[in-house]
């Protein structure tokens, strides 16, 4: 990409940080981001994995809803059950069109007066678009342009931000705190895009540098590029928005299926319901997201055609690459239904060759997120 | 015996009719950790400039260009089982295949150490 193209694009609060660290800065989302550090993708996936890193995903997008029922009109647009989450907790959801496709995956926080959401870089405009085309005149749609957002992940993680944020190692997974960094109102949700425990700190744009430079100071953390961001959050078996889940798939192909709970399974009331219950009670979904496992050494990347034995198409690989701590090629794509067994043999189409694979259960490396004893 | 490199970072130490081609030290480190190398099978002939091999990073595929014609010979089974041989010492145990040149007047086109030193800090 041109030197013209790329002042097109936007920067993060923390872009002349990237450069002082040597961050190889890539047009991503309409931003120029940090793709590795000096470290390199396999050096910080597995910093990450031993350790803690620091992750800038300013670029997503930081909204609120105020007033009364919100979370009772968010449900009309996501799958997730958001009336019933108590305060201070988070949600995981998506919201979904009237065929059952997804618009976009999301984070949502129910705060003690308002919700908190967290959405995708590339979905932000039209999220916001959405949600502004169906808001009721009681409600308040808020974006929150002055923060940045980073990600702390790694089994050090919480020991960190216990340094600067008393209790924050005590957090449950998904659970939310307002704290302060610095000096700066920052809001902490322990959860992350990794598989590790770690937080998630959104921070007022003016203090996101002095913040990250004094995370960055502790000996325990190092600055992640998202090279690694992306086989970290594969090797977890997490979906990447626009690859592994799309307006094309429902979140029952998307093997979400978790993510709605038995009210809203039994009452509805979300775009794209008929759909989705349908494949969740008839078990109708003609394709599902499964985990792949190529027998050889050899990568099988986006696009690559999943076959049967007689060399019949039968799906496609949505991401795929090396996972560092696996410590070998894995994948994840749709197959057809009958073929999303585990274990069953499926074939790969890379560079002409048809290689080996077979279906295998996610996350790829055990998730290690944060339960609090009872 | 003298070394040749092409515009697209491979190298060529060529002894006789042999050429035993690699990537360069500048390839290797634009490419980060390398995961695996898809090496061509010996006895296929390529012709200069045809895809003759493919280089997986953590996060990307790319292609390695035969930087002359010829015949595979030998290729090195090392990389199978330790493909970071390529980032480790990209210019002698991380070579990639040795082929026979059809065509010895194809290498004049190639730079020498100094033209490529040249070339790549061009590129910077």
């Amino acid at each position: 990409m041109s030197v013209e193209n790329n002042s097109s694009l936007l920067k993060t609060p923390l872009y002349s940080l990237h450069e002082d660290l040597g961050g190889k800065m890539v047009p991503f989302a309409g931003y120029l981001m940090p793709v590795q550090y000096p470290l390199g993708v396999m050096g910080e996936h597995n910093h990450t994995r031993e350790k803690a890193g620091l992750f800038d995903v300013s670029h997503m997008g930081q909204v609120v809803i105020k007033g009364d029922g919100a979370d009772k009109w968010l449900e009309t647009l996501v799958p997730g059950n958001i009336i019933d989450l108590k305060t201070n907790r988070i949600r995981y959801t998506m919201f979904t069109d009237e065929n059952g496709g997804i618009l976009d995956d999301l984070m949502i926080t129910k705060r003690e007066n308002d919700i908190f959401m967290v959405v995708n870089a590339a979905c932000k405009e039209q999220d916001i678009a959405h949600m502004r085309a169906n808001l009721p005149a009681h409600l308040e749609l808020i974006e929150l342009n002055d923060r940045a957002l980073v990600a702390l992940q790694g089994p050090m993680a919480a020991a960190v931000m216990s340094r600067f944020a008393a209790g924050a190692d005590q957090m449950d997974f998904m659970s939310y705190a307002e704290v302060s960094i610095c000096g700066a109102d920052c809001f902490i949700s322990r959860c992350g895009y990794t598989g590790e425990d770690g937080h998630e700190i959104s921070i007022p744009a003016d203090k996101a540098i002095e913040v990250c430079k004094t995370l960055l100071a502790e000996p325990e953390v190092e600055a992640i590029g998202l090279g690694a961001r992306d086989s970290l959050r594969l090797e977890a078996g997490l979906c990447l928005y626009g690859h592994d889940i799309t307006t094309d798939t429902t979140p029952i192909e998307g093997s979400l299926d978790w993510s709605i709970g038995p009210r809203r399974r039994a009452e509805g009331g979300f775009p794209g319901a008929e759909r989705i219950l349908s494949q969740l009670n008839n078990g109708d979904a003609s394709k599902l997201r499964v985990g792949i496992l190529p027998s050889g050494r050899a990568p099988a990347r986006e696009g690559t055609e999943i076959l049967d034995t007689h060399d019949n198409v039968i799906g496609i690989v949505t991401s795929g690459g090396f996972g560092p701590t696996f410590g070998g090629p894995i994948a994840m794509g749709y197959v057809k239904a009958e073929y999303a067994k585990t274990g069953t043999d499926i074939f790969l189409a890379v560079r002409k060759k048809k290689l080996e694979a077979k279906v295998a259960d996610m996350p790829f490396v055990p998730q290690r997120y944060y339960r609090k004893p009872k | 015996m003298t070394i040749y490199y092409s515009e697209d970072h491979e190298w060529i130490e060529v002894e006789g009719k042999s050429g035993t081609v690699g990537i360069t030290d500048y390839a290797q480190n634009a490419l980060g950790d390398i995961v695996f190398v898809e090496l061509p099978e010996v006895g296929e002939d390529y012709a200069k400039g045809d895809e003759v091999a493919v280089v997986e990073s953590v996060k990307a595929a790319s292609e390695i260009y035969c930087p002359v014609g010829g015949e595979i010979t030998a290729v090195n089974e090392e990389l199978e089982d330790n493909a970071a041989l390529v980032n480790t010492s990209p210019d002698a145990d991380g070579w990639f295949f040795k082929i026979e040149i059809a065509d010895e007047s194809e290498l004049e086109s190639l730079m020498d150490a100094a033209g490529y030193k040249e070339f790549i800090a061009g590129l910077e």
